[in-house]
């Protein structure tokens, strides 16, 4: 199980690379740059601000950038042999790439667009440029929209609110859902069935911004119950609204997931088997079915969870709130290419782990699934 | 409607006018109509049919296992009270402790997350009230009797990780915990190669030898009921077509049918290039009956009182009753004038 995890997050690592790739050079492919929409200005400081983001150099190199010469010379640095700046300069370096880290404690610290040499290790780490190498080291740069913030600062700050949101909906979400879809399973073709079934129905084919405007309007406005917008620091009547927007389409997909699952499991032979054994329709139903009816909800979880965590775009506007969805739209419309790329990598990441927690879920419900 | 059945003494079942419906989408089918029949201590009767025939169903039925869309009516007397009417919680005083079934399936008919472990004592913490641990006892011996070797080390396996032979034989030891007075198996053998099926037709036979269970074995393999039974009941579109003692049905039977059914098997002792005989034609659609006799359109003997009049199940000689028009079969096989 272990050796079977970490193999799995081994496979992940080229997956990461190919996918930061791919959204790389396709948010690149889109026409229109980062600065198309602001104010013109002279060619002297539209090329100045171009260097400052690296968008003057060929774009292979804006994506990873290996230098030779920069490695001896990082090298040189561990061993204490510094190549001198003419033999850099030799090496095609420009000189903005020559202005090391302070040599002395406690000088100028300068930046490069090389990382940092903040430990000693990892220098093959350390001898990669450009976006990826950036990215290696935990630093999805600066944002190109939010000028007085990194990427890092924008996710760290709307992270929580997105994952309080995401996690929350879809824990309310499972508990409603699987609790509908067990008794609509249990009932089958019964009216109650078709009360849940058609409330689900009802829940997946409304989209969220109609729900959240009216549940808004009804009970914040009209009922003057809950808060209409805002975070506020997270106050439990300021998620309530944005939580159940969020969990209703998903309690109407794990409730008819359920129902499914359970329906095809109370039909099975086992079941049979275990009801002629004289147990109670109870024991019939969280011993014998439960387990088996769950195991597709499980497949579904993974990715849905991602979804959510990293946040919504209608229901963060509608509802005020300074999470990551918002982040991805935006980013991507007015080309903030880090702001969306870091988006990009978080939830691809999000994904690949949540999908192998899914997994290793699944091998402990099902005995019969080995990963070895 | 067919004829009471010879009386037995007290019998552990005793079923009356067992009609089995389904509500299908195209209206409703009925799986089984009129049946009676009972089963005495320590009896081992075969029930012997094509598949739809019913056969399962009358079980099911009795059992309370009928799907959703089934619905049984009449009565099925296990020691004088009418399983039919039981209330649920009643039923499962009954099912799995005095009156244990054995299905067709072990590949699928075991929990599957669930440990031998967990699932064969938990039937002796319901039905005997015993702890968990006697019940685990308990439950290894009768593995031991169903010849489930080195049950210990295979106590805590899934069933994933048992042969289809094993898992039969972890059904049947399941079913046998509670020592029923009636075990219902249905089609045990079916799903398992032939070396696998004589085992665990040993261990039934076992059974039935040394707890005096009664067993109705329900199968489509005539080899199977010649082995084990005493009496036979063949049905036919959800009834008994003829009935009697194994030997009386294997070598004098009297209707059409079993006469074809018994032609069908494949025998040893004829010419490996003869061409073995086959029932003609297809069981009737249970929706469409026709007036007369179900076996009409398959019968080499029809005639005009067949179409016209459905035959009923009588009896023709002391606990031999058959529905047929005929007069009978002589020892040559020629219909009797």
């Amino acid at each position: 199980m272990i050796s079977y995890i970490i193999r799995r997050l081994i496979g992940a690592v080229p997956t990461l690379l190919i996918i930061t790739a791919v959204a790389f050079f396709m948010m690149r492919a889109a026409p229109g740059g980062p600065f198309d929409g602001e104010r013109r200005v002279p060619p002297e400081i539209e090329a100045n601000l171009r260097a400052a983001y690296d968008l003057d150099k060929p774009l292979w190199q804006q994506f990873i950038d290996v230098r030779p010469g920069l490695c001896a010379m990082r090298f040189g640095e561990l061993t204490g042999s510094r190549p001198d700046a003419d033999t850099l300069a030799a090496q095609g370096l420009k000189g903005r790439e020559l202005r090391l880290p302070p040599s002395r404690p406690g000088g100028p610290s300068q930046t490069s667009s090389f990382l940092e040499l903040r430990d000693e290790k990892n220098l093959v780490v350390r001898c990669l440029g450009g976006y990826l190498g950036k990215v290696l080291q935990g630093d999805f740069g600066p944002s190109f929209k939010n000028k007085d913030f990194t990427v890092n600062e924008l996710i760290a700050a709307g992270a929580p609110v997105s994952l309080t949101l995401g996690l929350s909906a879809i824990t309310v979400a499972l508990f409603i859902g699987m609790s509908l879809g067990i008794v609509a399973a249990l009932n089958q073709n019964r009216s109650g069935d078709y009360s849940i079934m058609t409330a689900a129905m009802v829940g997946i084919t409304i989209p969220t911004f109609v729900t959240a405007p009216l549940l808004t309007l009804f009970l914040g406005v009209y009922a003057g119950l809950l808060p209409v917008g805002g975070w506020e620091g997270g106050r439990l009547e300021n998620i309530i609204l944005p939580i159940t927007v969020l969990a209703l389409p998903q309690i109407a997909i794990i409730s008819r997931l359920t129902r499914g699952s359970m329906i095809e499991v109370m039909r099975s032979n086992y079941v049979r088997t275990a009801r002629a054994k004289g147990l109670s329709e109870f024991t019939v139903v969280t011993r014998h079915a439960l387990r088996s009816a769950l195991l597709p909800l499980v497949s579904y979880l993974g990715p849905a969870i991602a979804g959510l965590v990293t946040g919504s775009l209608v229901v963060e506007q509608i509802f005020q709130l300074p999470g990551i969805g918002r982040y991805f739209i935006n980013g991507a419309l007015n080309r903030d290419y880090t702001l969306v790329m870091g988006v990009v990598i978080l939830y691809a990441t999000l994904v690949i782990l949540l999908n192998l927690l899914a997994d290793v879920i699944y091998r402990l419900l099902d005995p019969k699934v080995r990963y070895e | 409607m067919s004829a009471m059945p010879e009386a037995i003494k007290d019998p552990v079942l005793s079923v009356r006018d067992l009609t089995v419906r389904f509500a299908t989408p195209e209206g409703e089918v009925s799986a089984v109509t009129g049946l009676n029949f009972d089963i005495g201590h320590g009896e081992c009767v075969g029930i012997v049919g094509e598949s739809g025939s019913g056969k399962s169903q009358t079980f099911m039925a009795i059992m309370g296992l009928l799907a959703a869309n089934g619905q049984a009516s009449g009565q099925a007397l296990f020691h004088g009270s009418d399983l039919l009417k039981m209330k649920r919680a009643q039923l499962n005083k009954i099912r799995g402790s005095r009156l244990a079934m054995i299905f067709q399936d072990p590949m699928t008919s075991l929990t599957p997350h669930l440990r031998i472990s967990q699932q064969l004592p938990e039937v002796l913490v319901i039905h005997k009230k015993m702890s968990m641990a006697d019940a685990r006892k308990r439950a290894l011996e009768v593995l031991d009797l169903v010849r489930i070797p080195d049950a210990k080390r295979r106590f805590d396996m899934y069933p994933h990780e048992f042969s289809g032979g094993m898992r039969q034989r972890v059904m049947i030891a399941m079913s046998i915990l509670c020592e029923p007075e009636l075990l219902i198996a249905d089609e045990p053998t079916t799903a398992l190669d032939v070396t696998v099926q004589a085992q665990v037709l040993d261990v039934l036979a076992e059974l039935k030898g040394r707890l005096g269970t009664s067993i109705v074995l329900i199968t489509h393999d005539l080899g199977i009921v010649a082995g084990l039974c005493d009496r036979v009941m063949v049905m036919y579109a959800g009834a008994f077509c003829e009935t009697g003692t194994v030997k009386e049905i294997f070598h004098d039977a009297q209707h059409p049918y079993t006469r074809g059914l018994l032609a069908s098997v494949p025998r040893l002792d004829r010419p490996a290039d003869e061409r073995l005989y086959a029932v003609p034609g297809q069981p009737p659609n249970l929706q469409r009956l026709p007036a007369g006799c179900t076996f009409q359109e398959r019968c080499a003997h029809v005639f005009e009182r067949c179409i016209a009049e459905r035959p009923p199940l009588a009896a023709f000689a002391p606990g031999r009753s058959k529905s047929c028009h005929l007069n009978g079969f002589d020892a040559e096989g020629k219909v009797i004038a």
